[in-house]
């Protein structure tokens, strides 16, 4: 009974206040509320977190590996973004 | 040119390999990696679902309410392993609801460990000591496995899987002081376990067909027989602080080879079990498929709360 599945949800936890919500899995609910009391009982059983985030897997809108080079490509001859590109005398302070 | 584009990705796939990377969900990958790490996950989690009924048999008969707590919280520990290995099994292109039905139909396997009987309490601290030390064993290189939702599942078990081995010591040390009586439980309950423990590791590395591609694909990174060697050395000096005795006459520490020499196990007695002669096959896969059936009008219950809800917000 395939319609009697359950729709698959990522898991988002907050470790500590002041960290990001960082992605530890997947699970499935029948629905948001159920999503997020699974996701207590599965990914928190330890006080691993102090905030959860739970969205359906479906809604998520990601990248292709296929596509993974010129998808980043525009950032990778820009090397004039990062602070090593740029000479400073070593005796110039506190930059 | 199809046949030189799977060469091109063949290539990409062995390199990031080669290069102790992670494979990832959506990445290329030979069909019949995919469908080893599916086995192996799928048996994995297997596995931890049904190993607590073992354990499941002594809740409402814990000699404290201590104990109790400790059991229900491993019980749930194996419970939430389960779900994890499902959930990164699931990354590979199949569907949890496919894999139970493929366990309780009996075309997937789970450990043989389980398909022994739990006697006496101090079973609940021999499979802590035992059972769930060679499963560290077992995994703890896993956390290293090159497809990443695996080895990360594998890091999250892990760090629980540790507190499952020392309550079962501190159960075991907690009877060792006690009467002659319980000391005697313990003996008997390490007696029962202590060989099917030495088979978790699977047949030894001339009958494990698998093990070399599996070596290759760095989703194993020790042999069977490496493995049960490291556990059979970690666990003799926590048997000796114990005070028990290893039912192996063959046990004797090999100067040369810095490790204990140990017996060969029964290895018939594991193809039994792996064809559903054990004890307790029966009696595991029909509570799981029971635990299925019974909850099914749950599950349905929970989708249709969740369409009403949804039409109430439309």
């Amino acid at each position: 009974m395939s319609d009697m599945s359950w729709p698959l949800y990522e898991v988002f936890v907050r470790p500590r206040r002041g960290l990001n919500h960082v992605h530890v899995g997947s699970l499935h609910a029948a629905d948001d509320r159920m999503a997020l009391l699974a996701a207590r009982d599965l990914y928190t059983r330890r006080n691993e977190g102090v905030s959860l985030w739970v969205v359906r897997s479906s809604d998520i809108t990601a990248s292709t590996p296929d596509e993974k080079d010129p998808f980043f490509e525009p950032a990778g001859d820009k090397v004039y973004r990062h602070p090593t590109f740029y000479d400073i005398p070593e005796d110039v302070p506190h930059i | 040119m199809v046949q030189q584009e799977q060469s091109a990705l063949e290539e990409r796939f062995d390199a990031v390999v080669a290069a102790e990377q992670r494979i990832e969900p959506r990445d290329w990958m030979p069909d019949a990696y995919r469908a080893t790490l599916i086995r192996q996950i799928a048996q994995h989690a297997h596995s931890e679902i049904i190993g607590m009924q073992p354990e499941g048999n002594w809740l409402t008969r814990a000699p404290s309410l201590r104990r109790k707590a400790i059991l229900l919280a491993k019980a749930q520990d194996e419970a939430g392993h389960g779900l994890y290995l499902y959930a990164a099994a699931e990354t590979l292109g199949v569907d949890r609801a496919e894999l139970t039905e493929k366990l309780i139909s009996g075309r997937q396997k789970y450990s043989s460990i389980f398909n022994y009987p739990t006697l006496s309490f101090a079973d609940v601290g021999v499979i802590g000591w035992l059972v769930d030390g060679a499963a560290i064993c077992n995994q703890v290189p896993l956390c290293r496995c090159s497809y990443g939702p695996y080895a990360r599942a594998m890091v999250r078990v892990c760090k629980e899987e540790s507190f499952h081995q020392r309550q079962g010591y501190e159960l075991l040390m907690t009877l060792m002081r006690g009467t002659e009586g319980q000391r005697r439980m313990v003996q008997d309950a390490v007696d029962r376990w202590w060989w099917p423990s030495l088979m978790m590791f699977g047949p030894p590395d001339g009958d494990s067909p698998n093990t070399a591609q599996s070596m290759v694909w760095r989703i194993k990174r020790h042999t069977n027989d490496e493995l049960r060697q490291r556990f059979v050395d970690m666990t003799l000096p926590q048997a000796e602080h114990l005070g028990v005795t290893l039912p192996d006459p063959a046990l004797r520490w090999n100067e040369e080879r810095g490790s204990w020499d140990f017996g060969e196990p029964d290895w018939s007695e594991l193809q039994q079990v792996i064809k559903g002669n054990g004890p307790c096959n029966t009696q595991r896969i029909d509570r799981r498929r029971a635990a299925h059936e019974d909850g099914a009008w749950v599950r349905e219950a929970a989708v249709a709360y969740a369409a009403k809800q949804e039409e109430r917000n439309v």
